[in-house]
């Protein structure tokens, strides 16, 4: 490291301390206490961001977080496309989760896929004051008479399920023997649970535990293994990443047996208990049923990260370790098939992106994964934080990820990441849809990195072509360069309003 | 005369429902013009003055038609002795959904619709405790102004009136519900008209009767009827109306209750001699531990 590269780290982080401070200033004596906790600069060697999370919102502050509803249905659940997924209490909760997250999957929809469809039992004052069980399984019957084709049912819960104390349990329980077995899972993912939409996560994974897992004990499906099984977990197929990750494994002489959940259908989840290694992407949403597959199961699972081919080979290598010679060389055969798209990537878009600031504020996972992609194109990620990270998520980010001097923000409200984007300037932010306007209008470049702007994939090496090209969109767009305010920049101006 | 709007709240089983309709009886008899508004799932506030078992309640008729919206007035209310009208909330069976919001979509509906126009009393009868938001309901914003508590001589019941004294605390400042008093219905226990008029007094209020115990009561009852309507020149009658003439001159007499906590209420309990300064040494022996 250089001296002076030593300087710019020291007056970094200089720099953020007192950017902290200065946000903190706003705040009651309380609230400041309680925020500061969440907010840091992250200094080299410490084995973790120096950050508290996973704990409530403060209210009064505007936060980014989801809620366990958004977590189980939205998340976990809702990619699993050969089921149907009933939105069970009032209508808005069901309204705007319509159509998932562009969690892309095969299939005819309304015929054996139902993704982008939206279920509800749209629940009125009677079914509140009466109860909604009954309704609940006439919702089955007409979805069984309307749709036969569907493999499952899941009921998920909204607010008012837990509060006037519902048994869906029970009916799903009498609605499966009814329908010969049919897997109906009740997922308690009530809203007001939790902080965030990471315990509908933890949730919705026990409920595959419980009620998919645990149901077919007995009655195995009919599966015929082979040495080299790996099942995809926590990939959400969002623009079509788990179809970019899934080549990679399959070239490399992998049988994907099962995707979770982007493009997944519950006969992959019943089957997926032969796997003989779960590959996790998104620790944090699926971590739960991955450790419960390896303490039932004995399957091991192993994280990965398919953000830019520096990460893409590090996993790749990581994942062939699992198994013999024959995938290690299938894992070596399809790096170097790669690098010459990659190395043309870089070539085209490094030169255009070298030294650009990113800063990030994302769910559970990409605020730290996709650091390695920006650093492949010569970026660097000054700041980033987590919504719904748990400590864990702030230990590999350390350990693995950040450099010293990032800026780091738990839970970050409104009010603060304005704040800090406004002072450290940086030349894109990557966020989500709440976030992108406010910034497009500070004129700072700006892209969505829950829904990748509506492009994608961003996963594996056909994705990072598309992630680099997306980025150098949004950041050298000629837009920008018409964004500075005229008068207050240009001396012909100030002269004619002197006028 | 303005509206009077009283609600009767009291302990599960205390007689809530025989004490207010017996004196929403004899009050129609000085000519008052009443509506009776049962919050109460079970639906058993308007028997006495419909000889019915249960009347058609708004929440089981809405849940017929399809929503509230879909009601009329007319639909619901029925007329009793003395021209004396009669809704009931309802709400759902045992063990399933929010009876709670069915009260407040039932007083909803009742405020929406008019059902308070051109009369002289409207009488709340609530459901044993304040469990939830929607039992409380009645005494809040616009609501019940006097509320009235029946209880007895029985640990339970007084502990139940400072409970419901707790629920009038919180919302007198925002909606000016007062407590209009206490109504002992007597279970003949140890000293008991002292003891009910202790805690009045401990409340900041009065005991504005005591009902003393008859069997009359039950054999009306039976027939489903008042013993205002059955036995018009029996004592019991006469106690009711009593009652009934010291509620009607009660009005803008209410307080904001003083709830005392579960300590001074034993306290209090060991000054009458109802129950043993508690040595620590017996807490958690039992019977044959103690000989």
């Amino acid at each position: 490291m250089s001296v002076s590269n030593t300087t710019d780290i020291a007056e970094a982080k200089e720099r953020n301390r007192a950017l902290i401070q200065e946000v903190l200033e706003v705040y009651p004596a309380k609230t400041a206490k309680r925020r500061a906790k969440h907010l840091n600069v992250h200094e080299e060697g410490n084995s973790d961001c120096g950050v508290k999370s996973n704990i409530k919102s403060i209210p009064g502050v505007m936060t980014i977080r989801g809620c366990a509803y958004a977590g189980s249905k939205g998340v976990v659940w809702g990619p699993i496309k050969d089921m149907i997924h009933i939105s069970h209490g009032p209508v808005g909760c069901g309204q705007y989760s319509w159509a998932a997250r562009r969690n892309y999957y095969i299939g005819t929809t309304g015929i054996d896929t139902f993704v982008t469809m939206q279920f509800t039992s749209d629940f009125q004052e009677k079914d509140i004051v009466f109860g909604g069980d009954k309704k609940l399984a006439k919702i089955i019957d007409e979805i069984e008479q309307l749709f036969p084709l569907n493999k499952g049912i899941t009921v998920q819960s909204e607010c008012p399920i837990g509060l006037i104390g519902d048994d869906i349990e029970a009916v799903s329980k009498s609605k499966s023997k009814e329908y010969e077995g049919k897997t109906i899972v009740p997922v308690r993912c009530e809203g007001f649970r939790g902080v965030s939409q990471s315990l509908g996560h933890h949730i919705a994974n026990d409920a595959v535990r419980d009620w998919v897992f645990d149901k077919q004990d007995g009655k195995p499906a009919a599966f015929e293994p082979s040495p080299y099984d790996v099942a995809i977990i926590g990939d959400y197929n969002i623009g079509g990443d788990a179809w970019s990750s899934r080549i990679l494994l399959e070239e490399m002489g992998l049988r994907v047996i099962a995707q979770w959940s982007g493009d997944g259908s519950i006969a992959e989840l019943e089957a997926t208990p032969k796997a003989k290694l779960n590959v996790l992407h998104c620790y944090r949403s699926m971590n739960y049923i991955s450790r419960h597959m390896e303490e039932k199961y004995g399957i091991p699972w192993v994280e990965y990260n398919f953000f830019g081919p520096t990460k893409i080979e590090e996993s790749l290598r990581k994942i062939a370790s699992y198994f013999d010679e024959k995938i290690q060389e299938g894992a070596e055969r399809v790096i170097a098939k790669y690098k010459a798209l990659t190395d043309a990537v870089i070539a085209k878009y490094k030169p255009r992106l070298e030294g650009k600031k990113v800063m990030l504020y994302v769910g559970g996972l990409r605020p730290r994964h996709v650091i390695g992609a920006y650093e492949d194109l010569g970026m660097e990620v000054v700041g980033t934080g987590y919504e719904f990270g748990h400590n864990d998520d702030y230990q590999r980010t350390a350990q693995h990820y950040v450099k010293d001097g990032t800026l780091i923000y738990d839970d970050v409200t409104g009010y603060e990441f304005e704040k800090f984007v406004e002072k450290i300037q940086p030349d894109l932010v990557g966020s989500g849809i709440k976030e992108k306007y406010v910034f497009q209008k500070m004129g700072v470049p700006f892209r969505q990195m829950h829904s990748w702007d509506y492009s994608g994939p961003y996963h594996g090496y056909d994705g990072f072509a598309i992630f680099a090209r997306d980025m150098d969109m949004a950041i050298n767009s000629p837009v920008w360069k018409m964004s500075p305010t005229p008068w207050k920049e240009d001396p012909e101006y100030v002269a004619i309003a002197a006028e | 005369m303005s509206l009077r709007q009283i609600a009767f709240y009291g302990k599960g089983g205390i007689g809530k429902s025989t004490t207010s309709q017996n004196t929403l009886a004899a009050l129609a008899d000085l000519g008052q013009k009443i509506l009776i508004v049962g919050c109460d799932p079970k639906a058993d506030s308007t028997r006495l003055m419909l000889h019915a078992k249960a009347q058609d309640t708004i929440l089981s008729l809405a849940a017929e038609a399809g929503s509230v919206e879909d009601l009329e007035i007319e639909d619901v209310m029925r007329v009793g002795y003395k021209d004396i009208r009669c809704v009931e909330s309802g709400g759902p069976e045992p063990g399933v959904g929010c009876a709670g919001r069915g009260v407040i979509t039932s007083i909803n509906f009742l405020e929406e619709n008019g059902a308070y126009e051109d009369i002289d009393y409207v009488s709340y009868d609530v459901l044993g405790d304040v469990v939830c938001g929607g039992f409380a309901m009645p005494i809040r914003e616009n609501k019940a102004q006097e509320i009235y508590i029946v209880m007895s001589g029985e640990m339970m019941a007084m502990y139940a009136a400072n409970n419901i004294s707790k629920g009038i605390l919180k919302y007198a400042n925002s909606g000016g519900v007062r407590l209009g008093g206490l109504i002992c219905n007597e279970r003949q226990t140890d000293k008991e008209l002292e003891l009910a008029e202790t805690l009045a007094k401990k409340l900041g209020t009065e005991l504005i009767h005591f009902v003393p115990r008859d069997n009359i009561v039950q054999h009306a009852e039976l027939r489903r009827m008042t013993v205002i309507e059955y036995a018009p020149d029996s004592n019991q009658a006469n106690e009711y109306r009593t009652l009934a003439e010291k509620i009607h001159n009660n009005a803008g007499n209410g307080v904001i209750p003083t709830p005392i906590t579960m300590d001074e209420l034993e306290d209090m309990l060991m000054e009458h001699g109802i129950m043993k300064a508690v040595d620590e040494t017996e807490v958690g022996k039992t019977a044959s531990e103690l000989v």
